[in-house]
């Protein structure tokens, strides 16, 4: 079928559809390295302008870290650019297991394995080691790529209730009847900033003979007193059956991610994964760029602790100016308006005043729960800090939300 | 309200609604297409149903549209507590 004028115009009404609900996503360019202070050009087109990044994923700030980039360059003429191959045909270089190698250590697992980013981990993994017999019950607040892996699972789904112990604890004696039982839970809530109750979990998991699965994206590198993850803060460290992570983020942020955990099941996803299977795993050059972020954050905890200063601080500041924050003590700090044109006219005011930072509503946020997601960075200063709080302050004040709580902004937005 | 009505929105309430949020839930509220329920918290009202009244919901009649709405979903209660009926 030829791309007639009835099928464009099918998707330009769809398309049409997700302007005029406000959905729309539009890039914003990058025309310098991943940093606190970035140039931009948004509206594309027009002149690029410089200003102060508290939005992306570069929680140690290694994502343009001069020895990641000398490792990375070593590694390019090492091992070349690409393996034009799957792992298991010829795609797997000694640096792609070393690297394995290291992630294990690190995340105190049994085995690890690389797939093409985290999103591909969790597409995969569900798939390859559970079944029919089996339920997967998740954390309703787990990320898409979760929910993704499990669609195209044939065991059982069901959920629980956000970090709710005891309603987790009813779904696992409801579920007693399966051959295996697998909980599944972000580490770090990517929207909330909160952590899951991890220690409640594998106490739970043992009572009730359940698997543990963790996405530890927004923990890998900097959550716990070393920085191994969720795991580590809650004291369940080496507890986890399954860690899925990133190295898109902390870990120098290029792209890349791995299930790592119980032997038999990293094994599995290696015979059967289908993402991992059907297409090429990171490349050497990133392969060798991961391998320094993860000996300089194993030898000293300095960059973590940077950034959980700065968290602290930045939260302070929003406090102190009277904006309604989401409870933490993780680099993520959401400050909630509720409303999304209102989320949306704060991030583009905020961008005016020199700050980059998105806004974030339904459907990516359940509805009435629109917010400008802050995210620190160990590449943070304090003046960076200090600067971004008065722009914020500025369209706060414009916005006249300063000093409003919930209630008082859903009551002003809704009129 | 009839008592399959009251124990399908008592269960909604309970399971979906978020603790301290007053929401109502009416017979006629959009369940799914509103976001309050997705489709995989779906999974845990379709056992709660078939277990509750001893009946069997297949794959296809589960759609996010038979479930939309607690006017709908007794609508399938209903509908599913007569084939077995019929089946015996």
């Amino acid at each position: 079928m030829s791309f007639s004028d009835s099928v464009r115009h099918c998707y330009q009404t769809d398309l049409e559809g997700i302007r005029s609900t406000g959905l729309f996503k539009e890039e914003r360019y990058i025309h310098s390295p991943q940093s606190s202070d970035i140039e931009v050009e948004f509206p594309v087109g027009s002149a690029i302008r410089k200003c102060i990044s508290i939005c992306s994923n570069n929680y140690l700030g290694l994502s343009s870290h001069p020895e990641v980039i000398a490792a990375a360059h070593a590694g390019l003429d090492a091992r070349g650019y690409g393996m034009s191959s799957v792992r298991f045909i010829c795609g797997t270089q000694d640096i792609h297991r070393e690297l394995e190698k290291r992630l294990t250590e690190f995340l105190g697992t049994e085995d690890t394995l690389l797939f093409p980013s985290c999103m591909d981990a969790n597409a995969g993994f569900f798939e390859a080691c559970l079944n029919e017999r089996d339920v997967m019950i998740a954390d309703r607040l787990v990320h898409a790529s979760i929910v993704d892996g499990m669609r195209l699972c044939k065991a059982m789904q069901d959920t629980f209730k956000h970090s709710d112990m005891g309603h987790l604890e009813e779904k696992l004696k409801e579920h007693q009847d399966k051959r295996f039982r697998l909980v599944i839970t972000d580490g770090v809530f990517s929207m909330d900033g909160d952590t899951a109750k991890l220690s409640g979990i594998v106490t739970l998991a043992e009572k009730y003979n359940a698997m543990v699965f963790v996405d530890d994206s927004h923990a890998t590198g900097f959550i716990g007193k070393t920085g191994r993850g969720t795991h580590e803060h809650c004291g369940v460290f080496g507890k986890i059956d399954v860690i899925t992570t990133t190295l898109g983020k902390a870990l120098g942020g290029a792209s890349g991610g791995c299930v790592s955990g119980r032997r038999e099941l990293v094994e599995m996803c290696r015979q059967r994964a289908r993402p991992y299977l059907f297409s090429n795993s990171v490349a050497p050059v990133i392969v060798a760029g991961a391998l320094k972020v993860l000996e300089l954050i194993s030898a000293t905890t300095e960059r973590r602790d940077k950034l959980e200063w700065n968290a602290r601080y930045w939260r302070s500041l929003l406090k102190e100016a009277g904006f309604d924050l989401k409870e933490g003590d993780t680099p993520i700090v959401p400050v909630m308006l509720y409303d999304a044109k209102l989320a949306q006219g704060f991030a583009r005011d905020l961008f005016d005043e020199g700050v980059y930072a998105v806004g974030f509503f339904f459907p990516v946020v359940p509805k009435g729960q629109a917010r400008i997601r802050t995210q620190l960075s160990a590449a943070h200063e304090k003046h960076h800090l200090d600067t971004a709080i008065e722009a914020f302050k500025k369209v706060g004040k414009k916005h006249g939300i300063l000093g409003l709580g919930k209630k008082d902004l859903l009551a002003k937005f809704a009129a | 309200m009839d008592e399959i009505t009251k124990v399908v929105r008592d269960y909604i309430i309970r399971e979906y609604v978020p603790e301290g949020e007053d929401q109502e839930i009416t017979e006629a509220t959009p369940l799914i297409t509103s976001g309050l329920v997705d489709s995989f918290s779906m999974v845990s009202l379709l056992r709660f149903l078939e277990k509750k009244y001893a009946i069997h919901i297949p794959d296809a009649a589960a759609t996010p549209e038979a479930f939309d709405t607690v006017e709908r979903i007794v609508a399938l209660v209903r509908q599913f507590q007569k084939a077995e009926v019929g089946s015996v």
